[in-house]
């Protein structure tokens, strides 16, 4: 039960094909008359209950079937980019050698800790400020269940502040599993991860007044990070601990560029959960995730061929979405 | 089951969430069912604010009872926290929830102090006090930004020297003096510098960075769906 859905992956493409399939039933169905248009549209109300008061209701729905053919494009990517991350998944799971290119700040964070133990000081583990609904977020709290792994190893004091309670809820549940695994669960301090402030200021005020008293050793940001990113970094840089973050805004990076050690810029915050557990399989997804680079590259390069052959028009059609 | 139930629940919300998106909200119930779930999500998370103010109440009391250092800092906070809450969700009428109990206590003229109306209590502190300790906090940028440019932009070597002119450039761009200085040169050098500099090299940079950005967010969603990456659980 526990790898059910990772040993049964490609059993995952049943829905895109019965997306696939509603499009096509959908399309069918598709014709420019009124009448046709009102009839689909009255069987569908029958289907799922609806009650179609006047002739209105019926054609002030947009023109088409069920399924929203103006975003066949995101779908079409949506099956290539599956398909190369799970074939890739897929190799990982034989045995394939996958290389990964070094990512310096990923590989500093054992080091950022390991500086904290030393100094006997503790690690600030910030995974944004965002909620737990942001993918950010949840990058930033899968790269805090590593580095709780690694200060429950060398037993050093975590604390991680929190900005929305279900990123506390998520945080501590992390933090905890973290320590269970690595056989600590007996140094694990409820209070690690806590709730500080639900303003974006109020937080960024307690945070660097605990920084200012406490001196960390090392302050480690990842994730959704605004206005505050700099106030963080700066007052981090003046308590003199090493400094590594990471996000996907790109307003955000040059603040971080300007006052921490290490920056992961974009896609090497979403790659450094990976990175860091090693796992042949998460390798897989980011070796899928390059494959569709190149492909993303190619259709530039061919955008602008085709643009100087004059079928612009045609071109960016292929990729136009609503 | 405490791992397998999650990623059971994050598997159908996102194929669903998925199915959803390619599907007429006019036409099938299908196309609905993307706002139903993230009406969810707004009311799980409203039942977990009572989760982020018993931690604060809960760690800040704490050192307050054992007076650790900072302890009357760690009081004033859970003060704080109250002075905003409890206002704000007392009956302000007879005719409110609890209302009638209320008031045959306390007098009714108090009413207009609690809720969150003009001149309640949580109002006034929200004018008075909040906000301007916001706009400090955000208007300390300012020395921030100074400081992290002095040392962003010293140039130490060739790309920093870059950097610095560059930086220079823009910020000549930025402003009116600046934009009527660089006039002085050219009449055109203020549009080249937002042709090439804002629109070319940094947009450029930009894009590939939200790209790459996509791509990451695409693949994290994907691992997450199928179960593959339970990292974000504490496990592998």
């Amino acid at each position: 039960m526990k790898n059910i859905l990772s040993r049964n992956i490609f059993k995952t493409i049943i829905p895109s094909l019965i997306i696939i399939l509603f499009w096509a039933v959908s399309a069918l169905g598709q014709t420019d008359s009124a009448t046709a248009d009102s009839s689909l549209s009255d069987s569908i109300a029958a289907m799922t209950g609806e009650v179609i008061t006047s002739a209105a209701d019926s054609t002030a729905a947009p023109v088409g079937g069920m399924f929203r053919t103006d975003r066949v494009a995101i779908l079409v990517f949506m099956l290539i980019f599956s398909s190369a991350v799970l074939l890739y998944t897929r190799w990982a799971r034989k045995g394939k050698e996958l290389f990964v290119r070094k990512i310096p700040g990923i590989a500093a964070v054992e080091e950022a800790v390991g500086r904290a133990t030393e100094m006997g000081k503790p690690v600030l583990f910030i995974p944004g400020i965002s909620d737990v609904d942001e993918i950010e977020t949840i990058a930033g709290l899968s790269i805090l269940g590593r580095v709780a792994k690694i200060t429950a190893q060398y037993d050093t004091p975590l604390s991680v502040p929190v900005r929305y309670p279900m990123v506390l809820a998520a945080g501590q549940e992390v933090v905890e599993q973290s320590y269970l695994e690595v056989g600590r669960h007996d140094s694990y301090d409820r209070d690690t991860v806590r709730y500080v402030a639900g303003e974006q200021f109020a937080f960024t005020a307690t945070v660097n007044g605990w920084m200012v008293r406490e001196k960390p050793a090392a302050n480690i940001y990842m994730g959704a990070f605004f206005a505050e990113s700099l106030l963080l970094a700066e007052t981090g840089n003046a308590a003199g601990a090493i400094q590594i973050a990471g996000t996907a805004r790109p307003e955000q990076l040059p603040f971080f560029i300007a006052a921490c050690d290490y920056t992961l810029m974009g896609e090497e915050l979403y790659a450094a959960s990976s990175y860091l557990s090693r796992e042949p399989l998460l390798l897989g997804g980011l070796k899928g995730q390059d494959f569709v680079k190149v492909l993303i590259i190619l259709a530039i390069i061919l955008g602008i061929i085709m643009t100087r052959l004059g079928y612009g028009e045609f071109y960016s059609d292929i990729f136009d979405v609503s | 089951m405490r791992s397998t139930l999650p990623v059971m629940v994050a598997f159908i919300s996102g194929i669903v969430m998925v199915i959803s998106f390619f599907f007429n909200p006019e036409r099938t119930f299908l196309g609905r069912l993307q706002d139903d779930i993230l009406q969810w999500v707004t009311i799980v998370g409203g039942f977990t604010l009572v989760l982020g103010v018993f931690s604060i109440v809960r760690v800040n009391a704490r050192a307050v009872a054992r007076k650790s250092e900072g302890w009357f800092f760690k009081l004033m906070t859970v003060v704080s926290v109250l002075a905003m809450a409890l206002p704000s969700i007392l009956p302000t009428s007879v005719n409110s929830a609890f209302g009638k109990l209320f008031y045959a206590i306390f007098p009714a003229s108090w009413g207009s102090l609690f809720g969150t109306g003009p001149g309640s209590i949580y109002d006034t502190l929200f004018i008075y006090v909040d906000s301007p300790m916001m706009e400090t906090m955000f208007a300390t940028l300012a020395f921030y930004i100074a400081s992290a440019a002095y040392r962003a932009f010293r140039a130490r070597s060739a790309e920093a020297l870059l950097l610095l002119l560059t930086a220079c450039l823009v910020m000549l761009w930025r402003i009116p003096m600046g934009e009527a200085f660089l006039r002085l040169f050219s009449d055109s050098l203020p549009d080249y510098i937002n042709m090439y500099v804002m629109n070319g090299f940094n947009l450029s940079v930009q894009r590939g960075i939200i790209i790459g950005a996509a791509l990451g967010i695409a693949s994290m969603s994907l691992r997450i769906l199928l179960g593959i990456e339970r990292t974000y659980m504490g496990k592998g």
